[in-house]
């Protein structure tokens, strides 16, 4: 029974946001293209002339592109787990609707969670393929790295669900942001390799879902060899989703179903 | 006839707050059966282990034979619900949140369709059924969650405070609603604390107070029970009514004096309304009127419904 009726509340959000859509297309669009433009062909140009053979042996476009795939996807499983869920359960109390029919919290959560992750889905294609019309790799490759974009975006989505199931009131949710999903998006490798870090930063560096996705999606990408073997990247992004996604569950009932 | 709902010894425990203390209650099918009390006295909480959306701390309920606890989806697929708060997705059609609704139920869209077309042309929101939620007013949401509720054509329809917080129009379109769905035998399960809307809509009812039931009947055998006859109401110059020192008292064995008025239950109002000019009381206005549920409230617990 878990899976028809959580995906009732996939249908649900899908019909949601065949209204509401525009609202977030702009950010979640249009802001990876132009960090692409600023950074990749700005800033990288300086970085070129400057560095003769490139950010490890590529050029800086085609260095920070998966990263920013990567990033992008991050930040739309965070924005997903915290705002999202907060109009659930704090302002429209919608969720408290869906649990008066057969629904039961497990599904909701579910529910959630593979719609969140279809958004970031739709956000990494997009993205792969403005990649492949700036010429930084070809296509196949591209809608390849979509894989650890997803991973990272559903494993800070479970993180982000997690917190903000716990949360009172809204204001936890930009000290989130300001203190947790900003300084990942920064430091965690999609910019510049974390070596270049502190040894203290580039362990928390490391930590992040976010770096093993950059590593995972620059291999794929442009063929760099990471750091950590794949699999237990992909082995860590997983235990996060999984993780994260259990531990929201009975925080979710005592606040749902008191 | 087996009864629909039966609670023994029902319990409710929020940390060291028991809010809903140990109560027993039984509702036949086919009646409107009512929570009368104030905020606070533990109805809400009653409505959501009925709707198996609250577990229950102690005691036995069973709704529709069924165990709240263990058949939880089964038993809320066959009851509808109507929260004390509208939670309908503001930024959706009326015709989206019903058919997004009625998913949930796994339904057919087309059943939902019909379905529709039927609770809206029953609410009587069938030209507003693309208008986005936020543009309606208060009362017509409240009639959207009114159909929302009845998607699933259950069995029990539990409607938490309906009414609160709209307009007299409003309530009265409302209600009349509410009659007819009683009239086509649908059960039904009110909390309020409006004495007139239970007085209007139930068949019997409860009055809790402080998470306990502590009086049960009809409306009008709860008032000849607890409050008979008339009651004889005074309002005195804002000061006065401290300064009175047991007058109104010595005026019937029945008396209540509230912060802003007296009540003098009696027999016989013209008598009694003499009886105060006889004794030199100056109220600035005197009424006299049927007693109600809410002097039932106020006989069993010395507190009024709404403060």
């Amino acid at each position: 029974m878990a899976t028809p009726l959580s995906l009732r509340v996939f249908e649900a959000e899908a019909r949601i946001y065949r209204h509401t859509w525009r609202g977030s297309v702009i950010s979640s669009f249009l802001n990876p293209i132009l960090y692409m433009i600023a950074m990749g062909v700005g800033l990288g140009s300086l970085v070129d002339e400057n560095v003769s053979a490139g950010v490890d042996g590529v050029s800086y476009l085609a260095f920070i592109a998966p990263g920013i795939l990567v990033a992008t996807a991050m930040q739309t499983g965070a924005t997903e787990g915290a705002w999202k869920v907060l109009g659930g359960i704090l302002f429209d109390r919608t969720w408290e609707s869906r649990l008066a029919s057969p629904i039961g919290i497990k599904q909701l959560l579910l529910g959630h969670l593979l719609w969140s992750t279809a958004r970031v889905f739709f956000v990494s294609l997009v993205f792969a393929l403005v990649v492949v019309a700036f010429g930084v790799a070809p296509l196949v490759q591209s809608l390849l790295a979509i894989g650890p974009a997803l991973l990272v975006g559903a494993a800070m989505l479970s993180a982000t669900t997690a917190f903000t199931v716990r949360l009172k009131s809204y204001a936890g949710i930009p000290m989130f942001f300001r203190f947790i999903v900003i300084p990942m998006f920064l430091f965690s490798g999609a910019f510049f390799p974390v070596s270049f870090l502190p040894g203290w930063m580039e362990a928390f560096a490391v930590a992040t879902p976010m770096f093993h996705g950059v590593e995972l999606a620059r291999a794929i990408m442009i063929g760099q060899i990471p750091v950590v073997t794949w699999w237990i990247s992909v082995l860590y992004l997983v235990a996060w989703i999984i993780g994260f996604g259990v531990m929201a569950i009975a925080p979710l009932r005592r606040k749902l179903t008191p | 006839m087996e009864p629909l709902i039966q609670a023994t010894r029902l319990t409710k425990v929020f940390g060291d707050l028991v809010a809903v203390d140990g109560v027993d209650f039984v509702v036949t099918p086919g009646e409107t059966f009512g929570f009368l009390g104030p905020n606070g006295a533990g109805k809400t909480s009653v409505m959501r282990m009925i709707g198996a959306t609250s577990p229950i701390s102690g005691g036995e309920l069973s709704v529709l034979g069924l165990n709240p606890e263990t058949d939880g989806p089964l038993l809320r697929s066959r009851l509808g619900v109507v929260p004390q708060e509208n939670n309908l997705d503001a930024e959706l059609s009326v015709y989206d949140n019903l058919m997004m609704y009625g998913r949930y139920f796994d339904l057919s869209r087309t059943e939902i369709r019909m379905r529709i077309e039927e609770l809206l042309e029953f609410v009587q929101l069938t030209e507003k059924r693309n208008d986005k939620i936020q543009a309606l007013s208060g009362g017509m949401k409240r009639r959207v969650v009114i159909a929302r509720g009845l998607i699933n054509s259950p069995d029990i329809f539990i409607l938490d405070e309906p009414t609160t917080g709209l307009d007299p129009q409003a309530r009265h379109v409302l209600w009349d609603r509410l009659y007819r769905l009683k009239q086509q035998g649908v059960t039904l399960i009110i909390t309020t604390h409006y004495m007139d809307e239970a007085e209007q809509l139930c068949d019997r009812l409860v009055v809790m107070d402080k998470g306990r039931i502590v009086a049960e009947g009809s409306p009008r055998a709860l008032i000849e029970e607890h409050a008979p006859g008339e009651v004889v109401e005074l309002r005195f110059p804002v000061g006065v009514l401290e300064t009175l020192d047991g007058q109104i008292e010595r005026l019937s064995p029945r008396t209540e004096v509230l912060a802003d008025r007296a009540l003098i239950y009696t027999d016989d109002a013209e008598r009694t309304i003499s009886a105060v000019t006889t004794n030199g009381l100056e109220p600035e206005m005197m009424l006299a009127r049927r007693s109600s549920l809410e002097d039932v409230f106020l006989r069993l617990t010395g507190r009024t419904l709404v403060e």
